[in-house]
């Protein structure tokens, strides 16, 4: 197995009850690369994401983060893993008991054991960085807009600057203009930290822009995974129905027949 | 119509899968209380949200229960050695059972639905999954510090609702019903026994735990949105009262039991 794959997934399930939801899912992230997987809502993006964290166990198939099978981790190892990782929450997941500032160096505090002023110089960076002043660090989380919220999650995950970060819908909520901002900080952050990125989104224009590969999950399973130039060349129905958001085609005949 | 006995089967495999699921995350919970980091500041915020915040609602309920049973003591037919059995009875009453089990039920019901609420919502907005990828123990983050606080802060809070419910009774006792103010303190002291004390604190020590146990188990496994944790918070209170209770009668059995005869 080549050792330049930060992760791999083999044929992974993940399913709720009798709800199948990941139904053999392969797929490859080489270290330092970027990959956005695109697919409809429900499909289990963010089920995805979470198997790979050990947020949620996996029914069957295996992970691979570094060349190790994380899902065979005792609960020690797993944690020493978790710390290669940053994640941006779709909802944000902000901790709304702590202020924004704190919210931001939480990994740097808890995790990595950093005295609270250190942390809170690089939190203030940090929010300067997704263009967030240092005022709005002692706000509540509960005070700030949903797309300032999301940029307060997109800071708290690159705070600790993690190996790999995992982006769910990093752009959703957000005005065209911040959207391109949070696009280019995605971008410099894989190569300033030479990080891995994994993200998903439903915004096209994103996923060309931070993209180096894009993969789309369809009913379980990565339908198609291709370089962003090939995208618009795939020749699968379901990407091009996807990619120019048509309500007419494969996808809509499937959504009928449930 | 589905066979009553299949209903009945599914039901007690629904109740042990519950009590197994409800046992392995106490196990977790303990085993994180004793493995370090132990986050102090969160222990000590606990103890005041459940400490002082239900001195009002314990201490009134302690104070209306010691006066309520000193006048039934009265006219329950001891009105001739009304000064020797109100204050005897009162005390026992108040410290044995009554001083750390409403004092739980009413703690209960504030503190076991508060956290239901607090970790259900941190759970349904992702924040506990937040916790993990940022290399921190939800357990030793949330839970730990929120049953290490419980344990600690019942005994003080069933100390003073049993010295309120004795007040109770001797407010009653010596203003309404004519007893003498300094024989019914010296009764009191007499009729007092140390394993009456000691089971009083051990008992509220118990509650502490349940209290803090059924608040994170129910929130901490809730799922579905703002309704599963409305169900939460829900079944974090009813949970919590039957554990209390159940474990009173334990506890009370274990310590007196044995004396009848
Ligand atoms: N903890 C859970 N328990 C039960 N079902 C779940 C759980 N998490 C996700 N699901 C179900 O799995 C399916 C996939 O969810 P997921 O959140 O991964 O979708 P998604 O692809 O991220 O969609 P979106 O683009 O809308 O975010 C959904 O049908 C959801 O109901
Ligand atoms: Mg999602």
């Amino acid at each position: 197995m080549s050792t330049d794959l930060k992760i791999q997934l083999k044929d992974v399930h993940k399913g709720f009850g009798p709800k199948k939801v990941l139904q053999g899912i392969d797929l490859e992230v080489p270290k330092g690369q970027s990959v956005v997987i695109i697919g409809g809502s429900g499909t289990g993006k963010s089920v995805m994401l979470k198997c790979i964290l050990g947020i949620l166990n996996p029914d069957q198939g295996e992970i691979f983060v570094d060349g190790e099978d994380v899902t065979k981790f005792s609960s020690r190892a797993r944690k020493k893993t978790l710390a290669k990782f940053g994640m941006l929450f779709q909802g944000a997941a902000l901790f709304d008991s702590l202020p924004v500032w704190e919210n931001v160096a939480f990994g740097l505090i808890q995790g990595k054991g950093m005295n609270r002023k250190d942390a809170q110089e690089i939190a203030i960076e940090k929010l300067r960085r997704v263009g967030l002043g240092a005022d709005v660090g002692n706000l509540s989380p509960a005070e700030l807009s949903g797309g300032m919220q999301k940029r307060v999650g997109l800071a708290r995950a690159i705070a600790t600057e993690p190996e790999i970060i995992f982006f769910d819908e990093p752009t959703t909520g957000l005005d065209p203009i911040m959207a391109d901002v949070i696009n280019d900080l995605i971008v410099e952050c894989v190569k300033d930290l030479g990080a891995t990125t994994l993200s998903i989104t439903h915004d096209m224009a994103s996923a060309r822009k931070i993209a180096d590969r894009i993969a789309m999950l369809y009913h379980g399973k990565i339908i198609w995974d291709g370089a962003k130039d090939e995208i618009d060349s795939s020749g699968n129905d379901h990407v091009d129905q996807f990619i120019h958001g048509r309500a007419q085609g494969p996808i809509e005949m499937e959504l009928l027949k449930l | 119509m589905r066979n009553p006995l299949a209903i009945i089967g599914q039901v007690v495999l629904a109740s042990l899968a519950e009590i197994g699921r409800l046992s392995k995350f106490s196990a977790t919970a303990i085993s994180s209380i004793f493995m370090p980091p132990v986050y102090w500041r969160h222990v000590l915020k606990q103890m005041w949200l459940i400490g002082y915040n239900s001195l009002p609602v314990v201490g009134l309920t302690a104070l209306f229960t010691g006066a309520a049973l000193a006048q039934q003591i009265y006219v329950g037919g001891s009105r001739f050695n009304a000064a020797s059995v109100v204050p005897g009875v009162v005390v026992i009453a108040i410290v044995r059972e009554l001083g750390p089990v409403l004092g739980g039920l009413m703690v209960a019901g504030r503190v076991s639905s508060a956290m239901a609420a607090e970790l259900g919502t941190m759970r349904v907005t992702e924040q506990i999954d937040a916790l993990v990828t940022l290399s921190t123990d939800p357990f030793k983050y949330l839970v730990a510090p929120r049953l290490i606080a419980a344990v600690i802060t019942l005994p003080l809070l069933v100390i003073i609702a049993n010295i309120i419910g004795v007040l109770g009774g001797y407010l009653i006792g010596t203003g309404r019903l004519g007893l003498n103010e300094g024989t019914y303190l010296q009764v009191t002291v007499d009729f007092l026994e140390r394993a009456d004390v000691i089971s009083s604190l051990v008992k509220a020590s118990v509650f502490g735990f349940f209290i803090a146990l059924m608040g994170s188990y129910h929130g901490y496994n809730s799922r579905g949105g703002a309704q599963g944790v409305g169900k939460a918070t829900t079944n974090a209170v009813v949970s919590a009262f039957i554990a209390i209770l159940l474990a009173n009668l334990i506890i009370t059995v274990i310590v007196f039991g044995g004396r009848g005869a």
